[in-house]
Parts: C-alpha cells; sequence; structure tokens
C-alpha cells in the first residue's frame, strides 16, 4: 500500500471549502477591498505620490501582502483549531495509517492554498483597476505562496499552544497588528524610528511587501534570494517548531 | 501469531501511573474486552496500543508490527470507533467515507465501489446523502463503525462503542460487531456494559488502576469469582431488611450490602427462597449470576469519577 501523505488532510479541507467556495472568496475579498479603496483614495487624494507611485498603487502592494497573511493566519488559528480541538478531525486521522507530521503539513499547505486565493482575488481587483506594471506582475504568484506558507506556519505555532478562541485575539493584537503597522504596508518604513524600522524589516510580511511592490511597480525586486530565504526559512522553523508543540499537544 | 500482543506495558503521566504492568495477548478472529471502571486506564491502553502515545515501558506487537515504532504501517491493517464520534459535520455520509478511505491510501474508485455495502452494514443506505447533523446517535455510531471498515481492515478497535445509545441501537452494534466477528475480524472492545462484555467477548480481562484483576472468558470468570445464583432483597417498607439479614445470612455463601438492597450469593438459593416467601415487607429478583457481580466483587462498589 502506498503511503498517501498529506495529500488526503489538503485535499479535506479543500473539499469542505468547494462547498462555500463563492461566499468564502468574496468575504475574503470585502474587507480588504474596502480598506484598499478607502484609505488610497480618500487619503491618498491627500498625500503626494510616494516613490514615483501614486499611495493606491503603493497601499495594493500592501493589500495584496496583508490580506494574504490574513487568510494564512485566520485559516490556521481559527479553522485549524476548529479542526483539531472541536471536531476532533485530528484525533480522526490520526487513527489512520497517517501520522501527525501529515496532518500539520496538510494543515500548512492548506492554510497556504486559501491565503494564495485570497492574495490572487486582490490582486486581480488590483489589475483590473490598472495599477498592474507589465508581466513581472505574474511573479506576485510565488511572492503570494511564501508569504502564505510563513503565516501558515507562524499560526500553527500559536493554534498548537491555544486552550481556546479566545487565545487567538492575543496573536493578532501582539503581532499580527503591530507587524501590518511597521512593514510598509500602509505607509514607508523611513517614516519609522531607526530601530523600529529595522525590527519591521525582518519580519515575515516586510518581506513580502518587499517582493511585490517592485513586481506591482513593474520593476525587478532587490535582495530576491534574501527576501526568499528569509519567508522560507520562517516556513521550515515554524513548521517544526508547531509539529513538535502540537505533538506535546495531542500525542502525550 | 497473536493479532495483538502486550507485555509489561506501563504508563505515567506526572504522578499517577495510569497503565502499571499490564500484559495480555488477543488471538485473531476473537472478540477481546477491556474492562474496568472509569478511570482504570482503558483509553490509554487504548491509544498505547494504537502508538498515538509512546509507553514509559513494555512491547507491543500490533498486527505484526512493533508499536509505536511501525504504527502508521500498523494503522493501515486496523479500525478504530473512538469513544466520541468524530465524524466530519462538514460532509454526507457518503463523503466521510470517501474521504476517510482516501487516508488510508485507498483510490476513490475503490472507495465509492465499497460505499454502498459500507452504508448497508450499517443500515444507513438511505442516508448516503445525509448531513451528519442530521442523524441521530445510533446512525452515527453505525457511520463510525463503518467508517472504521473503510480499508477492509483485520482488527477493529472499539472504545465504548454503545455508551449513549438506546436499547434498539445498541441491539443493532452487538449483531453487527458479531457479523464481524463472524466474517474473521479480531475486535478488542472497551465497555463497562458488562452485559455487553458477557455477550460479545470470548475473553477478557478486567483492569483496576491500571493493573490487570482478572482475566478469562466471562464463565470462567463468574465460575472463579462468584457463586452461580444471586437473590437481590430489596426493602419495601422500611426497616425489616437489617433483622433479614442478620436471621439468614449463613443461607448464603457471601452476602453484601448496599444500601437498600441486600445480594445473596449462593449455590443453593432453595432455603432462602422458601424464608422469603414468608417474610413481610420484602421484594426479591432471583436470577443467574452475571458478570457485573464480578465486575462489581473485583473493582468494588464505590463511585468512580
Amino acid at each position: 500500500m502506498n503511503r498517501p501523505g498529506f495529500f488526503p488532510v489538503w485535499q479535506r479541507n479543500f473539499l469542505v471549502w468547494k462547498k462555500l467556495a463563492l461566499p468564502s472568496i468574496l468575504g475574503n475579498l470585502a474587507d480588504p477591498l474596502i480598506y484598499m479603496l478607502g484609505l488610497g483614495y480618500g487619503l491618498g487624494a491627500m498625500l503626494p505620490e510616494i516613490g514615483g507611485q501614486p499611495y493606491i498603487a503603493f497601499l495594493a502592494a500592501g493589500t495584496i501582502c496583508a490580506s494574504t497573511m490574513n487568510a494564512a493566519t485566520f485559516e490556521a488559528l481559527y479553522s485549524s483549531f476548529s479542526r483539531m480541538h472541536v471536531q476532533k478531525t485530528w484525533d480522526a486521522i490520526l487513527n489512520t495509517p497517517l501520522g501527525l507530521t501529515d496532518v500539520v503539513a496538510g494543515e500548512l499547505f492548506w492554510a497556504a492554498t486559501k491565503s494564495f486565493f485570497s492574495g490572487c482575488a486582490i490582486l486581480v481587483v488590483v489589475t483590473v483597476m490598472g495599477l498592474t506594471n507589465g508581466p513581472l506582475a505574474l511573479f506576485i504568484l510565488p511572492a503570494i505562496v511564501l508569504t502564505g506558507l510563513a503565516f501558515a506556519a507562524l499560526g500553527l505555532i500559536w493554534n498548537a499552544l491555544a486552550p481556546s478562541y479566545d487565545f487567538f485575539m492575543y496573536y493578532f493584537t501582539l503581532f499580527i497588528t503591530p507587524m501590518t503597522l511597521i512593514s510598509g504596508v500602509f505607509f514607508p518604513t523611513d517614516q519609522l524610528p531607526g530601530w523600529l524600522a529595522l525590527i519591521g524589516a525582518w519580519l515575515p510580511l516586510a518581506q513580502g511587501v518587499a517582493l511585490v511592490r517592485p513586481l506591482l511597480a513593474g520593476e525587478v525586486p532587490t535582495d530576491i534570494a534574501l527576501h526568499v530565504g528569509v519567508l522560507l526559512a520562517t516556513t521550515a522553523i515554524a513548521f517544526v517548531i508547531a509539529l513538535r508543540l502540537t505533538r506535546r499537544r495531542l500525542l502525550k | 501469531m497473536a493479532a495483538l500482543n502486550v507485555s509489561g506495558l506501563k504508563k505515567r503521566y506526572g504522578d499517577s501511573e495510569v497503565v502499571a504492568g499490564l500484559s495480555f495477548a488477543v488471538e485473531p478472529g476473537t472478540c477481546f474486552g477491556l474492562l474496568g471502571p472509569n478511570g482504570a486506564g482503558k483509553t490509554t491502553t487504548l491509544r498505547l496500543c494504537l502508538g498515538l502515545t509512546a509507553p514509559d515501558a513494555g512491547d507491543i506487537t500490533l498486527a505484526g508490527r512493533s508499536i509505536p515504532a511501525d504504527a502508521q504501517v500498523a494503522r493501515a491493517k486496523v479500525g478504530v470507533v473512538p469513544q466520541f464520534d468524530n465524524l466530519d459535520p462538514d460532509f454526507t455520509c457518503a463523503e466521510n467515507l470517501l474521504v476517510f478511505g482516501r487516508y488510508f491510501g485507498l483510490k476513490d474508485a475503490d472507495v465509492r465501489q465499497r460505499i454502498p455495502s459500507l452504508l448497508e452494514f450499517a443500515s444507513l443506505t438511505s442516508k448516503a446523502d445525509a448531513r451528519i447533523a442530521t442523524l441521530s446517535g445510533g446512525m452515527k455510531r453505525r457511520l463510525t463503525l463503518a467508517r472504521a471498515l473503510v480499508a477492509d481492515p483485520d482488527i477493529v478497535f472499539l472504545d465504548e462503542p454503545t455508551t449513549g445509545l438506546d436499547p434498539q441501537a445498541r441491539h443493532l452494534i452487538w449483531e453487527r460487531l458479531k457479523k464481524l466477528k463472524s466474517a474473521g475480524k479480531t475486535l478488542i472492545l472497551t465497555t463497562h456494559f458488562m452485559d455487553e462484555a458477557e455477550r460479545l467477548c470470548d475473553r477478557l480481562i478486567v483492569i483496576d488502576h491500571g493493573r490487570k484483576i482478572a482475566e478469562g472468558s466471562p464463565r470462567e470468570l463468574i465460575a472463579a469469582h462468584i457463586e452461580p445464583q444471586v437473590v437481590e432483597v430489596f426493602d419495601e417498607a422500611a426497616g425489616t431488611l437489617p433483622a433479614f439479614v442478620d436471621a439468614h445470612r449463613q443461607l448464603a455463601d457471601q452476602v453484601e450490602q448496599s444500601g437498600e438492597t441486600a445480594f445473596f450469593y449462593c449455590r443453593d438459593p432453595q432455603p432462602l427462597l422458601a424464608a422469603l416467601a414468608g417474610a413481610d415487607g420484602l421484594r426479591y429478583v432471583h436470577r443467574a449470576s452475571n458478570l457485573e457481580d464480578v465486575f462489581i466483587k473485583l473493582t468494588g462498589r464505590e463511585l468512580r469519577d
């Protein structure tokens, strides 16, 4: 018998999602678009160009990354927690030939997949609005994948530690929201004190922004290997930690 | 070769030794019962046998594989009916089976071919496209049993398979489990329903505080631990029972009192029954002794929480 690995776990989640695909995509699209359009045109009207581009274009790149991050994070926290803790879906799977590595990897790739749908949906809207500049924008797709993977893996760490849904609020208020503000999503980080900008630059969201913003503007990003490397390393290290913590939680 | 062989198994959580040196073997094609009060270590023992947690000491062989090292390979030959239903609420009955088959590496086409017979086995043919939320407790249990059979396992673990079910639903499950046994499957069952164990199990062990305190077939255990006849005497009016017990104690081999009931364990109950015929304010039931009497004798009458 062949060992099926993580794929059936991913497939299970995909099958559930397929039943509610359209409302799910629209729901994931509405919130970031409202912010992007509201801030982009409302606030943007009062702002000069940033780095030679209108504010709405600057913000579009940040929105693609932030909405990828949010989708991956929500899936790896709330949805994975439902499956692990409330529905006991993971327990059921662990009674089969699959192991915990398969389960957690399936969840990682699924959360990344779902965030890919979200990031792509924003990218499509941004393209329709005429904010892309040439075929380099296609390389935004792999950048979305890398960003989604990193945040899925980070979310799974918190999932493994969570006693209840309430616990996830801390993750947003202590990590996600501050990071969004210092990673150059809404404004350039050179507005920040030097030390804070430095911290922000190393956070995974900033790595995604550093890739997506130039690609959207039709330019080749600088330090590609560094940004890709940091995102991949974040994914790998966070996954190993998440797996270990989940093992301690479920298989003690 | 035994379907499951456990020797010297130990597992400790903090200060409490949940499994304290357990050994047993399950022959293929038989139904084996793991009995014990709440907190005796039944579920932990099952988790250890499935490789879901590592033992502190001892050896486990399941389906010819060493556990936990080769647990994932061994589990390909094993079905599990867990204590609490964990069916997938987002799917229909048929989808639950299809998705579960994938976890075993089965092809969708092969599982789809098996689904009608699995649903029929579970008496759920008409519910193929029903959502889980619309099923009764008994239907969910039956679907969980069908799900455990999706990869045609040799060994099926059942953790309290009929807890919370009404009598009709329990009888249907029992009938299906007997069918599985006659089809050559090995069943490993935990329960605290003694009538369930007596009906289904070829052999069983009673565990308490993580230790084995008795082992044998239901009949052997009854013969070894208790007199064959029981007369239960209840106080109907007030207060005549203690005097009756004192006066007739010598008519039984053992007498045990619990609240308003006295249990007389006898080889020959006739003299006692004659005495009861003339007693006022007492009701009685005369029956053959059963596994529950043995169980209570072995594990005591105090509540376990």
